[in-house]
């Protein structure tokens, strides 16, 4: 796995020289072998302290890193088991949000998530994880039939948000979000949802009303792109990075803010470097979630639920 | 998502210096659509619609409680409710709470809604009304609180529940406190919905982002003012990303009606009566309310549900009962 991202250069400047090394293989001279030892020392010293000082800037280039794993990777190292539901018995099938009914742990689940598509072909046919309408209208669909089945609803979020287009007016975006909203609210089954990536605005939220919120180390969750609020505040997207750590937007600061209930570690520099084991410690974080919300009989889960959404947003009264 | 909150959008200003009864400094009113000039108090007595071209000025929260309610019958709530700082938001200039200062003394309001409740005809309604000069009607958690406070007294005094939008979609500087405004609101719509009490959503220009993808879409019966921009994504979103250029008015009231989104379109003159017709239709059944509100009666309430819902699952009936569960 490569360093590619720009503050990431010292460690893609370690690498190269580490990689350099590796190639002489057998004809590695003694001296030559220390020296590969302290470089992957160092490479491993300076990332950790890279990462554990990330800008919220950082982490949003990072949650947006191409290699990540994405939705179809996380089922595929997490399941069993997995069949995929198309439709939404209406009008189409959005490829912007997958799901089906998965194995997880031994246990039915039904798994939906948002998914972006790797590389040129499969960006185009997933949408880049934007949604329609459709994509909402399915979700809903998945959902009820496993409150019907009683299966628990995993939601893995990665979006920079429902897509904006005008057909997207034509077919109703804000119907649709507002209906998965409704239907979350109020489903009687347990749901957890996890932030794999970007939790972008509305169309994240439309499929993360849950009873319990996580996220990975370095994913964030926006209520506007940072890019989108720069321009809406300062009228400018340069000022982007400023937004980005104005509005709180990595999992950190939002684990350290209560409005998120776990913090699932990443792999040493990114979930990108190592699919499998984000894979494991996001499996081993819903496992345990799941375990807990299954043993709540179903009618204090609701209330609880809607408890912890109506308790959201401090206020106060002038005096 | 405040896109169409940032003022460029064209709207209106002369209702900015005129409150209710309050005279206008100017005599002339200029129609920002049509570029008539209408005179102040024609334009007034026409309830701030351009006699030529029909425009609907936008109206203050206040104004739109006068034009809507029986005189008198306002009753507000949580007036004094302010905003926090919960992110201490760092701005580049001005901090959050500066812009608040500023805000309020600029509106003359404490936040971008206001609630209460009152009559239409003398038929009694918890409302919340949104107001789209405070930060372009920004939903943050004083805006998200007040709409969930306005269904919690409708299902408290099984009251129907009217919510008047008008917003930018959700305000920036309180970040995800904001959008998770998105889901208290709905999450407390449900519990209406089972409890079937009605709700009405009129919806206002303009309205876009979280307000349009939560509340304002979920009523039983949705409203909107004539030409009103009503859309997720703003037309300056949309031709940003997509690039193209829309015509003037491509998404408005009158589009979402056409594609289904909302059930009619209502010229300001007639909302009130809209709203009176709307409320002796969807009144809440006297007999119904003894029934819920006996103690002994929730358990078989929730049964009854329950079973009628197996033969066919219709949404509403889904989980129905729950409204008692809240403490």
């Amino acid at each position: 796995m490569v360093y590619d991202l720009e503050f990431e250069k010292p460690l893609a400047e370690l690498e190269k020289r580490i990689a350099s090394l590796q190639r002489k293989g057998e004809r590695l001279r003694p001296e030559e072998h220390v020296q590969l030892q302290e470089y992957e020392r160092e490479l491993r010293r300076r990332t950790e302290e890279i990462y554990r000082g990330l800008t919220a800037w950082q982490t949003v280039q990072v949650a947006r890193h191409k290699d990540r794993p994405y939705t179809a990777d996380f089922i595929h190292l997490m399941c069993e088991e997995f069949f995929e539901l198309h439709g939404d018995r209406r009008v189409g099938d959005d490829h912007a949000i997958i799901g089906g009914p998965a194995l997880f742990n031994g246990e039915p689940v039904m798994i939906i998530g948002h998914e972006k598509g790797r590389g040129m072909r499969e960006k185009m046919y997933h949408n880049n994880g934007m949604p329609h309408p459709e994509g909402y209208h399915k979700a809903i669909r998945l959902m009820e039939q496993a409150e019907k089945f009683g299966y628990p609803v995993i939601c893995l979020v990665d979006t920079q948000g429902a897509f904006p287009g005008l057909e997207d007016e034509e077919r109703g975006q804000g119907s649709a979000i507002a209906a998965s909203l409704y239907a979350m609210a109020r489903l009687r089954v347990p749901i957890i949802a996890a932030v794999i990536g970007e939790g972008g605005s509305g169309g994240a939220l439309a499929i993360s009303v849950a009873d319990r919120l996580l996220m990975l180390e370095y994913s964030i969750y926006t209520v506007a792109a940072p890019e989108a609020a720069a321009s809406i505040i300062w009228r400018d997207k340069v000022y982007a990075p400023q937004a980005a750590e104005a509005m709180r937007i990595s999992a950190r600061e939002l684990y350290a803010l209560g409005l998120i209930d776990e913090l699932v570690p990443e792999p040493l520099g990114g979930a990108h470097h190592n699919h499998r084991l984000a894979a494991e410690n996001l499996k081993a974080a819903l496992v345990h979630h799941l375990q807990e919300l299954k043993q709540i009989p179903v009618d204090r889960l609701v209330q609880m639920r809607y408890e912890k959404y109506r308790a959201v947003g401090p206020f106060g009264f002038a005096s | 998502m405040a896109k169409e909150a940032a003022g460029s959008s064209g709207g209106p200003q002369p209702e900015r210096s005129s409150g209710p009864g309050v005279a206008p400094d100017n005599l002339m009113v200029k129609c920002p659509k049509c570029k008539e000039i209408l005179y102040s108090r024609d334009w007034e007595k026409n309830l701030k619609v351009c006699s030529r071209c029909n425009y609907h000025f936008r109206l203050t929260a206040h104004e739109r409680v006068s034009l809507l309610l029986d005189p008198g019958s306002f009753v507000e709530l949580d007036a004094a409710m302010v905003s926090v700082d919960p992110l201490n938001f760092v701005s580049r200039s001005q901090s959050y709470t500066e812009k608040l200062q500023e805000e309020r003394a600029k509106v003359g309001l404490n936040e971008a809604a206001i609630r209460g409740y009152g009559t239409i005809e003398g038929l009694p309604l918890s409302l919340a009304v949104m107001d789209f000069r405070f930060i372009g009607g920004s939903m943050g958690s004083v805006v998200g609180e007040k709409v969930t406070r306005a269904i919690e007294l409708g299902l408290e005094r099984r009251w129907p529940v009217l919510v008047v939008s008008t917003s930018g979609g959700a305000r920036m500087q309180e970040g995800f406190y904001s959008l998770l405004q998105m889901a208290k609101t709905v999450a407390a719509l449900a519990r209406l919905s089972e409890a079937r009490i009605p709700y009405f959503s009129l919806i206002t220009d303009p309205t876009t982002g979280g307000v349009t993808a939560s509340f304002a879409m979920l009523g039983d019966v949705i409203l909107a003012e004539p030409g009103a921009l009503i859309a997720f994504a703003g037309p300056r979103v949309i031709e940003q990303f997509m690039h193209v250029k829309l015509p003037e008015g491509t998404v408005n009231s009158e589009f979402v009606l056409q594609h289904g989104m909302i059930d009619a379109v209502v010229h300001r003159r007639e909302l009130r009566a809209t709203l009176a017709r709307l409320l002796r239709l969807y009144k809440v059944p006297e007999a119904e309310r003894e029934q819920r509100s006996a103690p002994a009666a929730q358990s078989s309430v929730e049964a009854a549900t329950l079973l009628s819902r197996q033969p066919s699952p219709s949404r509403a009936e889904v989980g129905g009962g729950q409204d008692g569960l809240r403490s």
